[in-house]
């Protein structure tokens, strides 16, 4: 079944709210403490982005449902990030593989949209593309850094890299979008756009470029990883002990 | 440059500046007290930061994050000021994972509910605003300066505490009953956070003569017992003291004594959460360690090819 409007907002609500957790998850043990305020900003900005996604699928489910529903009241299956962004911390440079591959993809997902067809997501479009911009150059900054600082750092930016990569193709898009394409709702394909800013961050890091990984896919669609249903346990618990409190 | 200055700037109540002339004992006692309330701010962002990840609402989420995020940047600027008397950042954190310098023993009370969050931000940032305004007129410069900027944010802190107070208290029973618990917890923690009582407090006639301190203790914690009650009345929640009374000759709230052997326990350091808090803290600087050293190589890197 072709994806609706409505399933395409909730994987980019999902995407940023899933991702802001695992950041938050890194508040008090960054390496430094300008790192402590960096990732606390991100989470935030994507965090936002979550809230006004959110909301914006309720008005297009029109069943009432507030930003709080959508983070708070589904399960694991429910959710529709792609399975990079729930993949845990590990070390400092696994954060910021991920980091750079989601940023990437984020900048010209929003790039992408900043002429939908639909004016909600444009208007939005553009603030989160300025705010993914300034991610993305934290975290290219870092896997450079990282790729040529010490021999210890390369090490494990590479390792993080090749961890990272096989989670890296549901960036690009969702294999049931083309109806949403075609009505000029969502822009188009940023694959091979993707690809080449990618490979241009690693070459910079003096990193490999990993070549015929088997990717894992699914996210999306629901089919998660065993790392998101722990995460959304700790998120929801409270708020799922206090049905129809307001906090 | 000489003692004869310094004292003039003191007695005309204006600022001494980093390359002025200053007395060991004056640059001792700021370095301790600035490093002090550094340490404080960042072992501060645990106990809330461990409820970001599970705040109950994503507006509670988004605002949480912005607050320990500015302990995080209050954490940085008081650094700053202390590496403007000549003591790096390093040092002081070296001496922080050592335990040879404290932070505020408040950060060592257990914070096992949500209402927690409120509590702290309505009682402890609120003390320490308390506490911390005067300091802006703090003689020394940067020092007054970061406070300034801090004194900012920490009130919109209170507030933000205050409303999550507000809607547990209006809430249901169960959130209600949460929020009492907290305050049972906090108030006496929060009374004790200006310190002990004047009679008891060798330095301050000092720091007052320096005008590093501008109220005593006891003067800040009435204040605080004042400005509290009432707001407590509001939420309809009661602080833990059968002593706490208006008295309306003196103008103010009479209240009961804390109990002084705790506060020297926790100063003291005793209980697990300080072993916590600087167990958190120490896995973090050694974890990163590497990424550290990575940034540091990469810079002389950087240094070495524009220099070629
Ligand atoms: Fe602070
Ligand atoms: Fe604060």
């Amino acid at each position: 079944m072709a994806a609706d409007l409505f399933t395409h907002v909730l994987r980019q609500g999902d995407r940023a709210l899933v991702l802001s957790h695992r950041l938050a998850q890194w508040i008090t043990h960054a390496p430094t403490l300008e790192e402590d305020v960096a990732l606390a900003n991100i989470s935030l900005d994507l965090l936002g982005q979550a809230r006004h996604l959110f909301t914006y699928a309720g008005e297009l489910e029109g069943e009432g449902h507030d930003e709080d529903h959508f983070a708070y009241w589904r399960d694991a299956s429910e959710f529709r990030n792609p399975l990079l962004v729930e993949q845990p911390n590990g070390d400092f440079a696994v954060t910021i593989a991920r980091q750079v591959f989601h940023d990437q993809a984020a900048v010209l997902y929003w790039e992408s949209m900043s002429d939908s067809g639909d004016t909600t997501i444009a208007a939005l479009a553009v603030r989160a593309r300025n705010e993914t911009a300034f991610h993305l150059q934290h975290s290219a900054g870092w896997l450079i850094r990282l790729g040529d600082g010490t021999d210890e750092s390369r090490r494990r930016a590479q390792a993080a890299v090749d961890a990272m990569w096989p989670f890296t193709s549901e960036l690009l898009g969702a294999d049931d979008e083309g109806a949403l394409r075609a009505d000029g709702l969502i822009g188009e394909s940023i694959e091979s756009t993707w690809q080449v800013a990618v490979a241009d961050i690693l070459l910079e890091a003096g990193l490999e470029r990993p070549t015929s990984i088997e990717q894992r896919t699914g996210g999306l669609h629901g089919a998660h990883s065993e790392h998101l249903e722990p995460l959304l346990h700790e998120m929801q618990g409270l708020a799922r002990a206090h049905p129809g409190a307001t906090w | 440059m000489s003692q004869e200055h310094f004292d003039a700037l003191i007695e005309a109540d204006e600022r001494i500046e980093p390359d002025d002339w200053m007395p060991d004992d004056y640059r001792n006692t700021l370095v301790r007290q600035i490093a002090q309330h550094a340490h404080s701010e960042i072992i501060g962002m645990q106990p809330e930061g461990e409820w970001i990840t599970r705040a109950p609402s994503l507006r509670r989420k988004a605002i949480l994050t912005a607050k320990v995020q500015d302990e995080a940047g209050h954490g940085l600027y008081l650094y700053g000021a202390a590496e403007s008397l000549g003591t790096p950042r390093a040092e002081l954190l070296d001496r922080l994972h050592a335990k040879t310098q404290k932070y505020s023993s408040i950060f060592n009370y257990p914070t096992p509910e949500w209402a927690d969050v409120g509590a702290i931000g309505w009682l402890v940032d609120g003390a320490a605003i308390m506490n911390q305004v005067p300091l802006c007129r703090c003689s020394y410069g940067p020092y007054g300066r970061a406070m300034v900027r801090i004194c900012k944010e920490e009130s919109f802190h209170q507030r933000q505490g205050y409303q999550i107070m507000l809607s547990l208290s209006q809430g249901t029973p169960e959130q209600h009953a949460m929020a009492q618990r907290a305050l049972d917890r906090w108030w006496w923690p929060s009374i004790m956070m200006f310190g002990p009582p004047d009679a008891d407090s060798p330095n301050t006639g000092r720091s007052m003569a320096w005008g590093i301190k501008r109220f005593t203790n006891d003067e800040l914690r009435q204040n605080f017992v004042d400005a509290t009650v009432p707001q407590a009345e509001l939420l309809g929640l009661t602080p833990p003291d059968d002593a706490l009374v208006w008295n309306a000759e003196r103008g103010h709230y009479d209240f009961g004594e804390p109990d002084w052997d705790e506060f020297a326990r926790m100063v003291r350091g005793e209980g697990e959460i300080p072993d916590l808090r600087i167990g958190v803290r120490r896995a973090a600087h050694d974890d990163g360690d590497w990424v550290r050293a990575a940034a540091a190589a990469y810079a002389d890197k950087q240094a070495a090819r524009s220099a070629a």
